[in-house]
């Protein structure tokens, strides 16, 4: 759990910055991204990004069609949507397209960390399950060796 | 002030149209009526003027044939006769009497008169012979003259008469057959001369003596009509027609023609009131119809454009209350986008605030800070910036669902249900505040096709604002729903408190958004614009009664699928 990584995306620097700050300070490690396309880049370089933090409303490619290429190139990460009002339909949206949840703007830490933990649990429990499902298809074919 | 100078302009719009319509009316009529009375009248006067002519003409003519008659029938005695043979009484009396066999009792007596003046034969009923007429006004004009009419006189026998004289020139002795004409005889030819009520004839001679008896009770100063004499003459057809005001001021109508080569006149006199008279009926006759007709005109006009000026009140008032709808629908639809971009655009500032309060929070966690004196004071700073933040959330919140409704899909509904689960939600918060709900639903409503959530936000909405209201006083909050009757094919839910009310200043801004009397933090002033919003939306309606100290009593009325 201490090498689950987090990345936030949301184009408002400030908002990115001092959230990082105070993840970090939970015992979170951040990684910041302002746009849909920097997500993505760093997501393809870094391998350990568990769950990632998404604004839906940003300028460029949006939350959504972040949202789907993510679950295109990595199916098995996290994602929870953070929207400010206007577009809690969007966030709802993208519950569908598989986000694990959404959290309204200006959003309270605690439940952002509650939220976080659920998400990386689900992501852990998923890759033990597939780790397992592995291990004993690698059993299975070492048996008829 | 504005319903004053409304009122003025509706006044001077009818006055105009009373003023266009009766202007428009009264002219044609006004034109139509001079000129056919000019006409008429002149027509008339026309014809009265020929038909008087006309009369005068043919009098004149029979009385001047009946003259010249008279006077042949005696000349006739003289040229056929000598004076021997009239010299004789009894062939006078034969003489006398066959004329008045053929001329009926014309004829008084037959005379003869030497030129001494002497009557020397007569043959007639008073006994005149031998009286000499030497003496007599016409004796000498009649000697002077082949044939000879006097005027009408007394004469010896006292009773008015008048002579026709011929000469006869017989070379020895000359002398004169006189036949004196019943003055009776000769009176009725005029005197049956009668034109309307007042019209009259006579005849005068050049003394301006009557010739003829005048009409009895009609005095007349023969003096006055002297001067016909010459009119006369230069008159056309030697008649006269003129019009004089009498003596007593009465205006009189005057045909005058000369007889008697000119030595009589005759007149024929008519009051003009009674010659006009059928002219002056058309005239009282019109004068009737235009008093009417302008009555008539005058009242459509005023009754015609007062219901026009009402009718065009009405449609203006229609107007003006379709007018402010629509700027209301305009004015929300445009708040209501202008709260979403408002909503969105804050959420992120106040987010990232949050969140900096929030980190300084997380930094003075830290111990090297601990001891520090203003420790608590931070520490209240903070959790105050994150309890407005939070308000600034709400509102925001608010803001986007006054904008957008969260849950718009919309089903049939029994109104009565959602009242009652609302009810049974509120009735805890109520109790809390004293306050009681009732609830008066008619049943068997018709289903209406609205999104429930958003019926039961307004409701909501209504309920929490009379809890508000009665928060200290308590009281009761009545909701009813029922079948319109105002509204046909509406349903009408009423919400009533028996709270404080809403002073009438108050009352036409409370659907505004953003306007609110609660205390700073307490209302957003974005329900009552919320709950107008999504009834307007339904196509319904919404509407408040309220006074100071009688309470509120809010009106929802949404149309349901007839059937």
């Amino acid at each position: 759990m201490a090498t689950s990584s987090i990345m936030l995306v949301d184009d408002e620097v400030p908002f990115v910055e001092t959230m990082a700050k105070r993840l970090d300070k939970r015992g979170l490690k951040i990684i910041a991204a302002h746009s849909g396309d920097e997500a993505l880049t760093l997501l393809d370089r870094e391998g350990s990004v568990d769950v990632i933090i998404l604004d839906v409303k940003m300028p460029g490619r949006d939350g959504i069609e972040t949202l789907r290429e993510i679950k295109k190139r990595h199916p098995l990460k996290e994602v929870i949507m953070l929207t400010g009002h206007a577009t809690v339909e969007t966030a709802i949206e993208g519950m569908k397209l598989g986000a694990f949840d959404y959290l309204m703007k200006p959003c309270d830490i605690d439940t952002l960390i509650t939220k976080v933990k659920e998400a990386v649990r689900k992501k852990h429990s998923h890759d033990e399950k597939i780790e397992k499902a592995r291990i004993d298809k690698l059993i299975l074919n070492r048996g008829y060796d | 002030m504005t319903n004053g100078k409304q009122k003025n302009y509706y006044q001077s719009l009818s006055r105009n149209m009373i003023v266009s319509v009766i202007t428009v009316s009264f002219a044609p009529m006004l034109l139509v009526i001079f000129i056919l009375l000019h006409q008429f009248s002149t027509a008339y006067h026309e014809k009265t003027y020929a038909h008087l002519t006309e009369l005068v003409q043919k009098h004149k003519q029979q009385i001047d044939t009946f003259l010249n008659e008279k006077l042949a029938n005696i000349r006739f005695l003289a040229i056929t006769r000598t004076y021997e043979t009239l010299n004789d009484n009894d062939f006078l009396e034969k003489k006398l009497f066959y004329l008045r066999e053929d001329y009926g009792n014309v004829f008084v007596d037959l005379g003869i008169v030497d030129g001494k003046g002497d009557q020397v034969a007569y043959a007639g009923p008073h006994g005149l012979a031998n009286v000499n007429y030497a003496g007599a006004d016409w004796f000498k004009n009649a000697w002077d003259s082949d044939t000879y009419i006097s005027d009408v006189f007394l004469g010896f026998r006292g009773t008015p008469h008048f002579i026709i004289t011929v000469k006869h020139k017989d070379d020895e002795r000359p002398f004169l057959i006189r036949a004196t004409i019943d003055f009776m005889a000769f009176n009725s030819l005029v005197q049956n001369l009668r034109i309307g009520k007042t019209g009259y004839a006579f005849i005068l001679n050049r003394d301006g003596k009557f010739q003829t008896q005048p009409t009895a009770g009609i005095t007349i100063e023969p003096s006055e009509y002297m001067f016909f004499w010459e009119e006369v003459e230069k008159a056309h057809n030697n008649i006269l027609i003129t019009r004089l005001a009498d003596d007593t001021d009465m205006d009189n109508l005057y045909a005058v023609g000369s007889l008697k080569n000119g030595d009589w006149l005759l007149i024929v006199k008519q009051q003009s009131a009674d010659a006009f008279s059928d002219l002056k009926r058309m005239r009282i006759i019109s004068l009737i119809i235009f008093l009417f007709g302008g009555a008539a005109i005058v009242f459509m006009a005023i009754y015609i454009s007062q219901r026009m000026v009402r009718r065009i009140r009405r449609a203006d008032i229609a107007k003006e209350g379709m007018n402010q709808q629509i700027i209301e629908t305009g004015k929300m639809a445009s708040i209501g986008e202008l709260a979403a971009g408002i909503a969105h655009e804050i959420n992120n500032p106040v987010a990232i605030m949050v969140e900096e309060a929030g980190w300084i929070g997380d930094l003075l966690e830290e111990e090297d800070l601990a001891g520090s004196a203003n420790l608590k004071e931070f520490k209240r700073a903070l959790a105050q910036i994150n309890t407005q933040g939070k308000r600034c959330k709400e509102i925001t919140h608010k803001l986007l669902s006054f904008a957008r409704k969260t849950d718009s899909t919309t089903k049939d509904v029994q109104i009565n249900d959602l009242v009652v689960e609302i009810v049974n939600l509120s009735r805890q918060m109520a109790k809390y505040n004293k306050v009681v709900i009732e609830t008066d639903l008619q049943k068997d409503l018709p289903y209406i096709m609205i999104s429930p959530s958003e019926m039961q936000q307004v409701l909501l909405n209504l309920i929490n604002n009379a809890l508000d209201a009665m928060e200290k006083t308590g009281g009761v909050i009545r909701i009813s729903t029922k079948v319109s009757e105002i509204k046909p094919g509406h349903i009408v839910i009423v919400v009533e408190d028996t709270g404080p009310g809403i002073p009438e200043a108050n009352l036409p801004r409370i659907f505004d958004p953003f306007f609110t009397t609660k205390p700073v933090g307490k209302g957003t002033g974005l329900g009552l614009s919320i709950c107008y919003g999504i009834i307007n939306k339904m196509g319904g309606k919404i509407d408040v009664q309220s006074a100071v100290e009688k309470g509120a009593r809010f009106r929802i009325w949404v149309p349901f699928q007839q059937q």
